[in-house]
């Protein structure tokens, strides 16, 4: 593949958690892009297979199989690397803050041993002063007390240790860091503490991030392109802009934007999608929101509808052209 | 320093109900044993005779407190009584002679079960689903599902009688003059090399187990994954993040084991007849030999305890959420 100017370029991806009788597809067919210094939000539900990606970037799927297509990080395919330029490749250019950052940090080692060990492990020859300014400047980024370095992860808060996690998916300077449900565990005030910092942090140190979530309120504030994630399948990718300005929209994301209620106005009336999101072990035919969809007709049902540029919105939709009418007649 | 402190104080206060409890329980059987071991003396000595022995045995028919404080009294002298059996050796004294003989082969073999079970318990849960796992927990579960009396006596039959590689009992020839000479140090070692692996087959796949299944639970966690993503090595993996949250569940059993060292392999020990504290005992319970059998659980479960504080003491290293406050 030509050697696209993306620090991420992920390429009709299909990952397969089953066996040979059972296939449990998590990804299907799913292609991505991430420019230098972008900010991408994905958002789903839980199961559609968000983490999935996440893991198979960083080549650390336990159990999961890629089947077809490809991951490319900066032009390398990650999936081509032996194993010593895998651990290199691992958060020297990409770097992950995972989702349950309460458990992430080793429980007997301090904050400052997992600074230390992270720089030691991809450079050896880095001298003890080096860490120590290193690890001060880090935890000023995060705004931790210097104080913490000498502390355990159970003498931390949650928040903390999420920003300890933070400042390590930053410490070697990646072109991208992933962030899988990064304040999921949080509350909503030290959420968005922790928003604000990654934000600040992201335009000062120009790396590219991956945000994960299934929050799409969250991402609007944030990100400048969003992809949305249904039953292991992107239906949607679009700059967040036209997320805001209600343009044309797949009918999942329409549901999704429907379910945010608008504390401003005067109706806060949501709706929530109807029906359950499918399991990946029995996937719908075709189209696999079609059994929950409004606009779902029997050409729904034939083939799995393909990504199409409309109105500058990727949307994978059968009724693409009509969706317009379709919204506008009820 | 204060967690030090404050686990010292409770070592103590242990210590002191051991002491206590040693004290009473023998006192509230029914029936005095002293007196009926007496019994058997008399008429064939004369009654100056009897009243020294009874003396010595400490029977005495003041009240119950002043007995407990000259016991203490005489305890803290490392006077232990004098015992039947051996008559008329202090009981210390047959103590200190069994000891080092236990804490040799016993000891040494806990300390090298521990280690080498603990150690492949890791090799195991690192490498499960490969060959390795496969093998090593069934074959130690067989080897420890073996009774050890058993596997002791199918060594001796095999190795000491049938093929007489190894001799058949006791801690060295009785030809030979103890020395630190390599003539007498081989001999010690072929006298201990049967016994010694009996505890080991036996013991070692328990160790193994405890520890795989730990480790299998540590894998499974976040900051495993999380190390893993961080490029660390599989070293360091192994080693400072799998294995070293998985032995803290194990500190316990370790202390317990080692504890449970100077109560000696009691059956190994007989039927090796190696002059351990548990061959003692054993001779002990044969001869109603109560001054004796008194001493030998106090030494035990001083030992225990001892082991036990030592063990908090490491724990508290190990984990830092021990250390807390």
């Amino acid at each position: 593949m030509i050697e696209s100017g993306h620090v991420l370029n992920v390429s009709h991806l299909t990952v397969d958690y089953g066996n040979e009788n059972t296939p449990a597809l998590a990804l299907r067919d799913v292609s991505l892009s991430v420019d230098p210094g972008e900010f991408v939000g994905l958002v789903g539900e839980s199961g559609s297979g968000k983490s999935t990606l996440a893991y198979a970037i960083l080549r650390l799927l336990h159990g999961g199989r890629v089947v077809e297509g490809s991951i490319e990080v900066s032009g390398q395919n990650v999936y081509e690397l032996d194993s010593n330029h895998l651990r290199k490749f691992r958060w020297e250019t990409v770097s992950m803050v995972f989702q349950g950052a309460m458990n992430s940090l080793n429980p007997v080692l301090t904050v400052e041993q997992h600074i230390f060990e992270t720089i030691r492990a991809h450079d050896e020859s880095v001298t003890l002063t080096a860490l120590r300014s290193r690890t001060d400047e880090l935890l000023d980024m995060v705004e931790i007390d210097k104080r913490r370095a000498q502390h355990y992860p159970h003498q931390l808060s949650g928040g903390m240790k999420q920003r300890v996690v933070i400042a390590l998916a930053i410490a070697l300077n990646p072109k991208l860091v992933i962030m899988d449900e990064p304040t999921t565990a949080l509350d909503v005030v030290v959420q968005r503490a922790i928003l604000d910092r990654i934000g600040e942090i992201q335009k000062r140190q120009r790396f590219a991030v991956l945000f994960i979530t299934h929050d799409l309120s969250l991402v609007e504030q944030i990100a400048q392109t969003v992809s949305i994630m249904y039953a292991g399948k992107i239906v949607e990718t679009t700059p967040v802009e036209q997320l805001l300005t209600g343009t044309l929209h797949h009918p999942y994301t329409r549901g999704l934007l429907n379910a945010i209620p608008e504390l401003l106005e005067d109706n806060v009336a949501i709706s929530s999608i109807p029906g359950h999101p499918p399991e990946i072990t029995r996937l719908p035919s075709g189209c696999a929101f079609h059994p929950r969809c409004l606009y779902a007709k029997d050409e729904c049902r034939m083939s799995p509808p393909i990504l199409k540029l409309y109105a500058g919105s990727w949307i994978a939709c059968e009724r693409l052209p009509e969706l317009e009418e379709l919204y506008s007649d009820q | 320093m204060k967690f030090v402190a404050q686990r010292f104080l409770f070592l103590l206060l242990s210590v002191w109900a051991a002491i206590t409890i040693n004290f009473f329980l023998p006192r509230m059987m029914p029936g005095n044993p002293a007196e009926v071991m007496l019994a058997r003396y008399q008429g064939k000595l004369n009654p100056q005779a009897l009243h020294a022995l009874a003396l010595q045995f400490g029977i005495s028919h003041q009240p119950l407190w002043v007995q407990y404080w000259s016991y203490l009294i005489s305890l803290l002298h490392g006077n232990l009584g004098v015992s039947v059996s051996y008559y008329p050796t202090p009981v210390t004294t047959v103590i200190a002679q069994s000891l080092p003989w236990t804490l040799a082969l016993a000891g040494t073999a806990t300390v090298i079960s521990v280690v080498a079970g603990t150690w492949l318990g890791v090799i195991s849960a690192w490498h499960r689903g490969t060959i390795v796992d496969d093998i090593l927990p069934i074959a130690t579960t067989v080897s420890s599902a073996i009774p050890y009396f058993w596997m002791a006596l199918l060594l001796l039959y095999l190795f000491g009688f049938l093929l007489g590689w190894f001799p058949l009992g006791h801690a060295y020839s009785t030809i030979m003059v103890p020395s630190w000479s390599a003539g007498f140090v081989g001999n010690l070692l072929a006298h201990a090399i049967l016994p010694l692996s009996t505890i080991l087959i036996s013991s070692l796949g328990g160790w193994l187990m405890s520890m795989r299944n730990n480790m299998l639970h540590i894998l499974d966690d976040d900051f495993m994954t999380f190390g893993e993503a961080r490029g660390l090595s599989s070293r360091r993996l192994v080693y400072i993040y799998a294995a070293r949250n998985a032995i803290l569940p194990n500190l316990t059993g370790f202390s317990m084991a080692l504890g449970f060292v100077v109560s000696g392999a009691l059956l190994t020990e007989i039927v090796f007849s190696y002059p351990g504290l548990g061959y003692q005992l054993f001779t002990a319970v044969e001869n109603e030999d109560y001054p004796l059998m008194q001493g030998l659980f106090l030494i035990i479960a001083l030992a225990v305890l001892l082991a036990n504080f030592i063990t908090e003491l490491i724990y508290a290293r190990l984990d830092p959420r021990v250390r807390e406050e």
